[in-house]
């Protein structure tokens, strides 16, 4: 009460980050592990654009391709020679774990672009379990694979023998941030663009300076178009890599 | 009471609801399903159609382009054949040509022989006519002479010897 009546009398209410908060979709009640909230909500239309874009896209199976197909077969050769430029042919089986995440992420932050939409990936709870599922993957696959040897990932055998503990610690600390820095990243990115366009969004209530909003929201728009596809696919190329240092832990 | 306190500041309080962690059970549990559920339809369904309209559109584009080398192939063996019937037609021609051209040859040299032939046949009847009337007119002449010889000779008085008169009027002729 007291922050709302400071807003009101200098004209402006700031709720940033309301806008991320979650709710149960029915009723007030607590959120239990199981409520449908607006996150589900947006996850849920997320699943239907991958399903509409990739399942009905493809449905007619042309030869020549429909508008909705070309998409999808963009989306499909994207990912596709990606995994197989950094992680080599031995990548491609893990291709369509890859092909998910890319799909989720990049559906979800283009939804989310809808107004008054949820975002799903601005949510550490989400990138975390995106970020720790790659970690998880890619460090159990590198020692199923590699055995030991996957630990030459941090013995750095191109520098001078006296360097390499040295490096190897380093290497190792940058080895476990990698989760933080891959989930942080992209929610902290979408976050940010939502919560700047929230932000001027309230300073449209003054009306001298409400165009100057609109032009800097339709701004930040645009730039929240590029960051959604951006930061989708900076996720993805870091997952082919840290893929590829397990297939192949050898500088 | 932990999640409604929770809640409650949220919802008034400028916090990042992203670090309400009550709320983050639920939606790890919802994403996981997301996640499986987009696994599912990608790799079951949506991966392999289109993996396979892509090597069938390869396939269409290499049989096409192959068939598209065959017809070059076939057009430049076309354009071969177009080009020897047409040498062979103009040699063709020039044979026939050359044919002709000696046949009108020797046409024209078995008339112009023929032509030469009579012309010489006419020429030497009308020499020997010629010849004839020239050997008449000689002797007309030699008559002419002798009788005017004669007559001159009776003219003057003389008696005159035909014989002689003619012998007389061939030497003349003949000096």
């Amino acid at each position: 009460m007291a922050t709302e009546a400071k807003g009101e009398e200098a004209g402006l209410v700031f709720h940033p980050m309301d806008q991320f908060i979650i709710k149960p979709l029915f009723g007030d009640g607590a959120i239990t592990w199981y409520t449908p909230t607006n996150a589900a909500l947006w996850m849920g239309f997320a699943v239907i654009a991958v399903i509409v874009l990739m399942l009905l896209g493809s449905s007619k199976r042309s030869i020549i391709p429909s508008r909705s197909q070309s998409v999808a077969e963009l989306a499909y050769g994207f990912i596709y020679k990606m995994v197989e430029d950094i992680c080599g042919k031995e990548g491609v089986k893990y291709f369509p774990y890859i092909m998910t995440l890319f799909m989720f992420i990049v559906c979800a932050n283009f939804l989310g672009l809808i107004p008054t939409a949820f975002t799903p990936t601005s949510h550490f709870a989400v990138t975390v379990v995106l970020a720790m599922a790659v970690f998880l993957t890619v460090t159990i696959l590198g020692f199923v694979k590699n055995g030991a040897g996957f630990l030459s990932l941090f013995w750095v055998s191109s520098a001078p023998l006296a360097l390499r503990p040295i490096l190897a610690i380093i290497e190792l600390i940058s080895y476990f941030v990698r989760p933080v820095s891959h989930s942080i990243r992209l929610a902290g990115n979408v976050m940010a663009g939502h919560a700047v366009i929230k932000v001027f969004a309230g300073f449209a209530v003054i009306t001298l300076v409400s165009p100057v909003s609109v032009v800097a929201i339709t701004a930040m728009y645009g730039l929240e178009v590029l960051v959604s596809f951006i930061q989708a696919y900076v996720f993805t190329i870091l997952t082919c890599v840290y893929l590829k240092d397990a297939l192949h832990p050898h500088h | 009471m932990a999640t409604e306190t929770n809640s409650a500041e949220a919802a008034s309080a400028p916090g990042m609801p992203q670090l309400d962690f009550s709320t983050w059970g639920n939606q790890i549990f919802w994403l996981v399903i997301a996640l499986i559920a987009i696994y599912f339809v990608l790799s079951r369904m949506a991966l392999p159609r289109i993996a396979a309209i892509l090597a069938e559109r390869q396939g269409t584009i290499t049989s096409d382009l192959a068939a598209a080398e065959d017809l070059k192939v076939k057009a430049q063996e076309a354009e071969a054949a177009y080009d020897k019937a047409l040498v062979d037609a103009r040699a063709e021609a020039h044979r026939i040509v050359g044919e002709a051209k000696a046949e009108i040859q020797s046409d024209l040299d078995a008339a112009i022989a023929k032509a030469d032939a009579e012309i010489a046949a006419k020429a030497a009847e009308s020499e020997k006519a010629i010849a004839e009337i020239r050997a008449g007119a000689l002797d007309a002449v030699k008559e002419v002479a002798a009788d005017t010889a004669k007559e001159i000779v009776s003219a003057m008085g003389g008696k005159a010897d035909a014989k002689a008169i003619s012998s007389a009027v061939g030497a003349r002729l003949k000096g």
